[in-house]
């Protein structure tokens, strides 16, 4: 391992184009500014503002892609110092920016799936004109802050980025004001991701404390002579971090409610970019992960992306909400991805191309579910759909490639990068590659199957939505029954369906080229990558994929494709699809670790606080005096209370010091 | 200067000398100025309020409290160009002014030109938050009348620099007499601001009451730990405690006791939980620009006070009682936190959540490191200047009867006013300590000097305080922005000048020790206590 | 300065005799006051003998189940009073401590009566001193 294993940690610093690489945060940072404080002013040119931000700050990452590949491999780490952030005697943090190619790998998908989504919401939002600039302005808020979350050069920066984006999706989703489950979702989303936060922000804290710094240099070259344990703790409370952040189990439950944002919003922040920044945290800490004392840490990683991995097609399975399925689809496929950089330095680079393929071909499907929900009167129900191809052939088409390359259809872009995850899980080797492997073998089916579901049901059969009207909402103005608007969908608008054209294109084509210069390109960031030998021969991994992928897929055209399928969903089912219907219960379990604690001690403190206090006196007095009419008079004030409390307070110190001196 | 004087005057006649006595010499002056600027300011002020006519009064007691207050400040920057690195003893030994006292010095007066700011508003209420008459009953047809009146009880300029400048001497006391005084000097003219405010008088005078009566009850505990510790150590001097708490030979129950006690009053005024009980109310009670000066203020210099008296007195048997305060600071947090979830009146809300804040401090005053010491004074600057900005806006979202706090008055405010919800969101952002903003360095620095003196449980659990905490300021932000607004709900005034300055004032410190909070970590990490 | 003059405690408690002396007389003379009056004054009772205190004001109005108001004006007087006399209690350790102050004693008296003054001119400008 440590032979394949071996990291040009010095790193350069950046010179020419690359010194200037501090305009990538600051141009989209710069359009959130004006457009927040701009305010109604910049209505009508807003959007235009916001996207050409984002497509500058491609342009110049395209500018600094040429100028890193210039480079000599071993010159390709730079490190960009910016200003010190917070220095205080012998803590010091350093801002800066670190420039290699898993960070310009990612700054690309970032501005470049970035751009394509901010022409497509110019189409989207145009309903929207009044709040279509708030909206760019944090789309553009969002943009700074993931930028700076893979470009820092310190935990504490990525730290930094890792809130920002939490807040601007938090924004986001909660979008929709005056939906009330978009404010759920938001708060729920938020709140999942704090617990994830705790383990990033103990993770630094940990480093400080053993290695002084959180200076990734500083970091990755002195972590090899900690102890096990400090290893063991930081990964996995980075993984923590990860889970939270990436939607993986057991906090995953907040991902599919953030569908309750605009589709866009989903498309970029929770398919693309930045539920994948949990891959990146440990991409990115692959020096860590890679050390043979971390080989625990490695486990836990690879089993929280196995189980998710399965969680995700399972319950996809059961969905009718069309964006909710894709949502457990990228839960998935996110497990897939952990999965792999779980493997360690087999699986590295697999995980960050499949994290790029995906963000392709899944920005391309959720830009699709979007411009299909924007045809129907914002109606996300599948049950509803059906015979669509025919009035939207452009978005049938683009979404069906992604599709494509999602099952893993041979030679686009998803069947290149999972059949490589698939083949290095079952290059581990005995019976750990057996497990991993054959669970990352079902997911394929199952992803298959519950994807061609999903696309009978929205684009073939019959065209269900004829008969029927969007339900309408009740409005309180008028007492009578309330009436729905019919559905007329139409082709979207060229902003969005040229995008999603180019998101095809990367769809179809990604992949193949991306597979054979990645690896390569990532080596000097996160080493090279460590040639595995499985039970199975590689071509047979790739003839057994597509094999179980065609089962899948052909199973759901059994069981969809030559049936009609009830507009209302089925009430009495199974208990597995009962169970896949309620996220496998990931919601109760949520609610039993995290809120259900917090509201029963809540609420004891409350308790104690108003009356249990009072209630201490109340006896007291009770026990003293007797009568009521005295008891009713010690109630004329709570100052007595609060004195009692204090004086109780008091008397716990002062006990407890006399207590731990002469115990 | 009256009470100085006296304090010392006492000093110097107690122990009754042997018929000899040498000739004692005047006190060198040039490191307490600020501080004698700041007294003689507000006496100055009691004179204006004398002889002044009632309608100069004001503008006269603006200039004259923010002139002092920029004189003060010029005298500390003049002072601190050639400053002894190690500190001096001013005033016979009864203060130390070191660096960290004259870090929280600077940060007072900075603190306190936000408050005097948010004091002196008249545009947001007309003739100000303060009542025109305090003596007339509420609710009798005279206070009814006052409360369109434009006048105000300029008296509270001159209360403020009182207690400024015992604020000021609380956390330079170099021994437990001078502390205590100091203690009183800041806290009366408090106890008395609480109740002059212009609306909703029973609640005001209600929440004067219950600060004045606890705070007694505090001074007491403070007062009978101070003459315990005279009869352990033989000396009020913090120095001296110390140096015979190294020594074993004498009882360690009183060494502890008088400790504890000691502890307790430092504690209820910082509003540290299980000593917390009074903040809710009196913050909900008092005239909004007072809670800002009280949140901010005797914040800062009550845990000026607190780490003077743990890191000088009690270093030496930190072991003994480190414990203990662990407990102290996981109950303020856990309280502040929780309770802070449940609250409908936003000022109650910030108070829990100066409650869990305290916590969070207590956690850098018990790290006896360098470290700990300059983690929590940067923590106090920035959580001051936030939490002044926040009372700040507060004081701007009102209805036909007064301030509208019950957060139900806030829903949908982003609609109504996007700007002030703008403002009010960095605002809470910063108090949970999310980047880009003060709160997260002040926490950062703080939490990382508790790992590196060992409390890395501790500061698991504030983490996890801070993510419960972090609930509810987000509760208000979902409330602003996600929530219809309410058909007769309040209106944002446009605030004038001052407030204006005020709010400002806050937002940008915020912001400016979120980006770049070196210089003011530099600063903070200045020099250690002197001890002496 | 404010350090106990704790070096030789113990070996001499004698000097502690007059205290001591001085406690008995005033035990003495308050048992003896308490006992005499009784015994040789005439017991002639009134309502206002009842009363908790025998001085100071009569609540006003009688208090029925205990929320008799006292004028205000009589706090004030009692403030009055406490400042003044703090202001006595001063100026007796500094007369007799003069000669050591000087000068710097001196001046600390006067700034020292000038601030009282000030708060009495606050209160004389503002009415407290108006009876009625």
């Amino acid at each position: 391992m440590t032979g394949t294993f071996n990291l040009a940690l010095d790193t350069q610093p950046a010179a020419g184009a690359a010194s200037a690489a501090w305009l990538l945060l600051v141009l989209p940072a710069l359009g959130a500014a004006v457009l927040l404080i701009g305010g109604r002013r910049t209505n009508k040119w807003g959007h235009l503002l916001g996207s050409g931000m984002v497509i500058a700050a491609f342009a110049y990452a395209v500018v600094l892609f040429f100028d890193t590949t210039s480079l000599a491999a071993e010159d390709r780490l730079r490190d960009l110092h910016l200003f010190d952030w917070i220095s205080v005697n012998q803590l010091s943090v350093d801002f800066g920016l670190r420039l290699d190619p898993l960070s310009i790998t990612f700054v690309l998908l970032i501005t470049g799936v970035g751009s394509l989504i901010h022409i497509y919401s110019i189409g989207y939002l145009n309903h929207e004109l009044e709040d279509r600039r708030r909206f760019f302005a944090y789309l553009n808020l969002f943009i700074a802050a993931m930028l700076l979350l893979v470009l820092g050069n310190s935990f504490v920066t990525l730290y930094f980025g890792w809130e920002g984006v939490g807040l601007a999706s938090y924004l986001l989703i909660g979008w929709y004001q005056g939906k009330d489950f978009a404010a759920t979702a938001a708060k729920k989303a938020f709140l999942m991701n704090r617990v994830g936060d705790v383990g990033l922000a103990l993770a630094i804290f940990l480093m400080f404390k053993t290695m002084g710094s959180t200076q990734y240099d500083v970091v990755f070259s002195q972590i090899g002579d900690q102890s096990t344990g400090t290893i063991v703790a930081i990964g996995l409370l980075l993984l923590l971090g990860a889970c939270g952040k990436s939607g993986q189990f057991p906090l995953q439950a907040w991902l599919p409610d953030a569908m309750a944002g605009p589709t866009p919003v989903s498309a970029l922040i929770h398919a693309a970019t930045m539920v994948t920044a949990g891959v990146y945290l440990i991409a990115r800490s692959s020096p860590l992960y890679s050390l043979p004392q971390a080989e625990d840490a490695r486990l836990v990683v690879m089993i929280i992306g196995a189980i998710t991995l399965l969680l995700g097609c399972v319950i996809g399975c059961a969905y009718d909400d069309f964006k909710k399925v894709l949502a457990y689809s990228t839960v998935s496929q996110i497990g897939y991805m952990i999965l792999a950089v779980g493997l360690g330095p087999a699986g590295y680079a697999f995980g960050i191309l499949h994290l790029l393929t995906h963000g392709f071909f899944k920005a391309g499907l959720f830009l699709g579910a979007g411009s299909v929900m924007h045809a129907m009167n914002d109606e996300g129900d599948i049950r509803r759909m059906g015979g669509l191809w025919k009035k939207m052939p452009v978005t049938f088409v683009t979404w069906t490639l992604g599709y494509l390359a999602l099952i893993g259809f041979p030679f686009l872009s998803g069947y290149f990068s999972k059949d490589e995850i698939i083949n290095a899980a079952l290059g581990q080797g005995g019976t750990r590659g057996w497990v991993f492997g054959g669970i990352a073998l079902l997911g394929a089916a199952l992803t298959a199957f519950y994807m061609t579901r999903l696309l009978i049901l929205v684009w073939l059969g019959k065209p269900r939505w004829e008969n029927l009207t969007s339900p309408a909402t009740p409005d309180p103005e008028s007492p009578e029954a309330p009436v729905g608007k019919p559905y007329h969908p139409h082709e979207s608008p060229s902003t969005m369906t040229i995008p999603m054209i180019i998101l095809a294109f990367g769809s179809v084509a990604g992949g193949a080229i991306l597979s054979a210069v990645l690896p390569e390109w990532l080596t000097p960031a996160i080493g090279e990558v460590e040639e595995t030998h499985g039970a199975l021969s590689h071509t047979m991994v790739g003839i057994l994929t597509v094999v179980l992928a065609a089962i899948g897929a052909g199973l759901a055209f059994l069981l969809f494709g030559r049936r009609e399928t009830a507009v209302e969903r089925p009430k009495r089912v199974s208990f597995p699809v009962r169970a896949a219907r309620a996220d496998l219960f990931g919601n109760h379990l949520n609610e039993a670790l995290f809120a259900r604690p917090g509201t029963w001690l809540t609420r004891a403190l409350v308790y104690v606080d108003n009356r249990g206090v009072d209630g201490l006196v109340n006896g007291i007095a009770a026990g003293l005096g007797g009568s009521s009419g005295r008891l009713r008079r010690t109630q004329t004030g709570f100052v007595r209370s609060y004195a009692l409390s204090m004086l109780g307070g008091s008397i716990l110190v002062i006990a407890a010091l006399l207590m731990v001196r002469f115990a | 200067m009256s009470v100085m004087s006296s304090v010392l005057f006492l000093a110097q006649v107690q122990p009754v000398p042997s018929p000899a006595p040498a000739k004692i010499d005047p006190p060198a002056l040039d490191a307490v100025w600020p501080i004698l600027i700041v007294l003689a300011a507000a006496c100055v002020g009691v004179l204006f309020e004398a002889f002044l006519p009632r309608h100069q009064r004001w503008p006269a007691q603006v200039a004259l409290s923010l002139l002092a207050l920029a004189g003060a400040g010029v005298a500390l920057a003049t002072y601190l160009s050639d400053a002894p690195e190690a500190g001096e003893m001013a005033m016979f030994n009864t203060l130390a002014v070191d660096r960290p006292a004259l870090f929280l010095w600077g940060t007072l007066l900075a603190l306190s030109v936000g408050a005097v700011l948010l004091i002196a508003d008249r545009s947001v209420e007309p003739g100000g938050a303060f009542v025109a008459t305090a003596a007339i009953r509420p609710g009798t047809v005279q206070d009814r009348a006052q409360v369109t009146a434009t006048g105000m009880q300029t008296e509270v300029f001159p209360l403020t620099l009182f207690a400024l400048g015992g604020m000021m001497i609380f956390c330079a006391a170099n021994d437990l007499l001078t502390m205590f005084i100091a203690l009183e000097v800041l806290s009366l003219p408090l106890y008395l601001m609480c109740g002059l405010a212009r609306r909703r008088r029973l609640l005001s005078q209600e929440a004067a009451v219950k600060y004045f009566l606890l705070g007694a009850f505090a001074s007491a505990f403070f007062l009978y730990g101070v003459a315990l510790l005279y009869g352990y150590a033989g000396s009020v001097r913090l120095a001296d405690i110390s140096a015979a708490a190294a020594g074993t030979d004498r009882s360690d129950t009183l060494l502890f006791a008088g400790m504890g006690l000691l502890v307790v009053g430092l504690l209820f005024k910082a509003s540290v939980g299980p000593f917390h009980t009074w903040t809710p109310d009196v913050y909900q009670g008092a005239p909004t620009p007072v809670t800002a000066f009280m949140a901010a203020c005797t914040k800062v210099a009550a845990f000026g006070g607190i780490l003077r008296v743990l890191q000088v007195a009690f270093e030496s048997t930190q072991w003994e009682w480190r414990g203990v305060l662990w407990g102290v600071a996981i109950a303020s947090m856990v309280i502040g936190a929780i309770l802070g979830l449940t609250q409908t009146d936003v000022k109650r809300m910030i108070a829990y959540s100066s409650v869990a804040h305290a916590g969070f401090l207590l956690i850098g005053a018990i790290a006896l490191t360098d470290r700990g010491l300059s983690g929590t004074l940067f923590y106090l600057l920035t959580y001051g200047f936030t939490t002044l900005a926040a009372f700040g806006v507060i004081s701007l979202v009102r209805d036909s009867s007064g301030e509208a706090t019950h957060l139900s008055q806030w829903a949908g405010l982003a609609k109504r006013s996007p700007l002030v919800a703008g403002v009010f969101t960095f605002l809470l952002l910063a108090l949970a300590g999310i980047p880009l903003t003060s709160g997260f360095v002040g926490k950062f620095v703080v939490f990382e000097a508790a790992i590196d003196d060992g409390m890395a449980p501790l500061v698991v659990i504030a983490l996890v305080a801070s993510a419960v905490a972090a609930f509810f300021y987000l509760r208000v932000i979902v409330l602003m922005y996600f929530s219809e607004p309410a058909a007769d709900g309040p209106t944002v005034t446009v605030p004038g000048a001052f407030t204006t300055a005020a709010i400002t004032l806050g937002v940008l410190v915020t912001l400016l020790l979120g980006i770049l909070p070196s210089f003011a970590l530099d600063w903070a990490a200045g020099g250690a206590f002197a001890i002496r | 300065m404010l350090v106990a003059q704790s070096s030789d405690v113990s070996s001499d408690l004698g000097i502690y005799l007059p205290l001591v002396v001085m406690f008995a007389l005033a035990a003495a003379f308050a048992v003896f006051s308490a006992l005499l009056g009784p015994l040789v004054g005439p017991s002639r009772y009134n309502r206002a003998k009842f009363q908790a205190y025998e001085c100071g004001i009569e609540p006003s109005p009688q208090p029925v189940v205990g929320g008799g108001r006292v004028p205000v004006a009589y706090y004030l007087t009692a403030m009055l009073f406490i400042l003044f006399d703090i202001e006595m209690v001063f100026l007796y350790p500094f007369a007799v401590s003069a000669d050591v102050l000087g000068l710097f004693g001196l001046v600390e008296i006067f700034l020292f009566i000038a601030t009282v003054g000030f708060a009495y001119a606050y209160v004389w400008r503002r009415g407290g001193l108006d009876w009625n």
